[in-house]
């Protein structure tokens, strides 16, 4: 699914990498942990895998694809395969609920029979029916955050990439949104979700990948979010 | 679907631009308008040069009684020798006599509402032979021949007077391209920020077009509609100032004022139309796409 080989990222004027010498490899259908500090290359690692940057060294493959070598115009398709999530939701405050998850199916050209039979069933999945036609700022965190997940998943991607998903909510309603992305991965989908929340690594049991100033000091199955815990 | 998408991104744009929005379609409208204005100006200069230098003979005026420059009228021996020696000439195609009663003629007829008029007589009108020439530029050849030869007044070369009259228009058509060259820059100008400012204030949805895989032709085409709209009701109304500019200046103002020239007619008007409404949404489109280049990464 996602396989990196000596990855390296240089930013510009920043004498340290951003990620020094990273190799490894996420197979399909894994739910991956990937934490750190602020500043220890997690952002760095998740754009590369959505091709937002290119790597400095090494070669990052996605879906079968050399992100290096892939030109512009096929960037759009290879994203499309892949739902991404925010901390902060990335909602559009003027749409609705279901005109939210819609936009995602609409920008990428999809038939309006398909949209109308497709959105409400990924709000059904999140948990979110009958809310279709509510307003984003009436609805809670935790809800928000179910609707980026809806519109994130509504093209059934492959893979999944959670960007701190419960960095703005308290940890029941984390909890909440866990599960949603425990069900999603049992659908089949790769989810790879960068955080600071301990206590749901620990809870979750998954692989985790640690990251400190760029470089890959830990990748454990079934990992906790600390050393020697 | 994807069209009713992208008309409703295009509607709020507008409508989120409105003043800007309104800047763009009136310098676009100006510029066009001097474009149009000008090529036509252009135009009429050249039509009226084929037209003029087509009528334009050489005259040359014969001595009446009295004067500048003649000691007498001019007898029927000098006419006779002028004639044969001009139809020997190889550069005269054609020779007309005017005599002094057909010129008053002619006189009445182009000033009719001159009150000069009553105080001419017809033995005060000059006669004169009209030549045409094979090449209107060989001039000097019939000044050279005839002038200063008894019984003649003055050769004079028409075309003297017109290409001062040219000299006037193409000046006016260069001063025209200036103002609009420099409305051009400001109008795509004016583009580039109109498109920029649309582009920021949609940051967000951009972005999420980003993400979830729209193609860059998908996420740009909004903006880049959206500033050929503007340059399309500024070229209409571009068409409309040149068809008003048309209306009150050649048809109410200088057509019966000026019965000598052939003004453009509005066949020639409709024929610029076409041409200045491609430029004007033209150039917006793809000023406003090579500033989405550089704003809008995809």
């Amino acid at each position: 699914m996602i396989r990196f080989d000596n990855v390296s990222k240089t930013y510009p004027k920043q004498p340290r990498p951003a990620l020094n010498d990273l190799s490894l490899e996420i197979e399909r259908g894994e739910f991956v942990f990937l934490v750190g500090a602020s500043g220890s290359g997690k952002s760095t690692f998740l754009r590369l895998v959505l091709r937002e940057e290119r790597s400095s060294n090494g070669a990052v493959h996605v879906l079968g694809k050399d992100l290096g070598r892939l030109s512009n115009w096929k960037v759009p398709p290879l994203r499309r395969q892949i739902g991404t999530v925010f901390q902060d939701f990335r909602l559009l405050p003027n749409k609705t609920v279901g005109q939210n998850v819609a936009f995602a199916l609409e920008v990428i050209g999809k038939p309006t029979g398909v949209i109308r039979k497709t959105v409400p069933e990924v709000l059904d999945l999140v948990g979110l029916s009958g809310k279709q036609n509510r307003m984003p700022n009436e609805l809670s965190g935790g809800e928000q955050q179910r609707v980026a997940i809806a519109r994130a998943f509504v093209n059934r991607p492959k893979v999944l990439i959670a960007d701190e998903p419960t960095g703005n909510l308290d940890p029941q309603t984390s909890v909440g949104i866990m599960k949603l992305l425990d069900r999603i991965n049992r659908t089949g989908t790769t989810v790879l979700m960068s955080t600071h929340d301990q206590a749901i690594v620990d809870q979750m049991r998954r692989r985790v990948l640690e990251l400190s100033e760029g470089n890959l000091v830990r990748d454990q199955q079934r990992g906790v979010y600390g050393y020697g815990q | 679907m994807r069209a009713r998408f992208v008309f409703s991104e295009i509607g709020v744009g507008l409508r989120r631009n409105l003043t800007m929005t309104f800047a763009v379609v009136v310098s676009v409208a100006l510029a066009l308008a001097l474009a149009g204005a000008s090529l036509l100006v252009r135009e009429q200069v050249s039509s009226m040069k084929g037209y003029w230098y087509d009528k334009v003979q050489v005259s040359i005026y014969l001595c009446n009684k009295g004067d500048q420059g003649c000691d007498s009228e001019v007898t029927a021996q000098q006419k006779a020798q002028i004639k044969s020696d001009l139809d020997k000439l190889a550069v005269v195609e054609k020779v007309y006599y005017e005599s002094s009663a057909q010129a008053y003629d002619h006189y009445r007829q182009q000033f009719k509402d001159s009150p000069l008029l009553d105080q001419i007589t017809p033995s005060q009108m000059q006669q004169s032979f009209r030549v045409k020439l094979k090449d209107p530029k060989q001039f000097a050849v019939i000044k050279d021949a005839f002038q200063g030869r008894p019984g003649v007044q003055s050769v004079q070369d028409q075309r003297d007077t017109l290409d001062a009259l040219f000299r006037l228009l193409n000046a006016m058509t260069v001063a025209a391209m200036a103002v609009m060259a420099v409305m051009v820059v400001v109008a795509v100008l004016l583009i580039v920020n109109t498109v920029r400012v649309s582009a920021f204030s949609r940051r967000r949805e951009t972005g999420i077009m980003r993400l979830v895989g729209a193609s860059s032709f998908y996420i740009q085409m909004p903006f880049v509609l959206e500033a050929a709209i503007a340059g399309f009701i500024g070229s209409v109304l571009a068409c409309g100032m040149i068809g008003a500019g048309q209306w009150l200046l050649i048809d109410k103002t200088l057509r019966p004022s000026v019965p000598l020239i052939n003004f453009l007619g509005w066949g020639d008007i409709m024929k610029i139309f076409p041409l200045v409404i491609v430029f004007g949404v033209l150039m917006s489109a793809v000023s406003a796409f090579i500033t989405l280049r550089k704003y809008l990464r995809v």
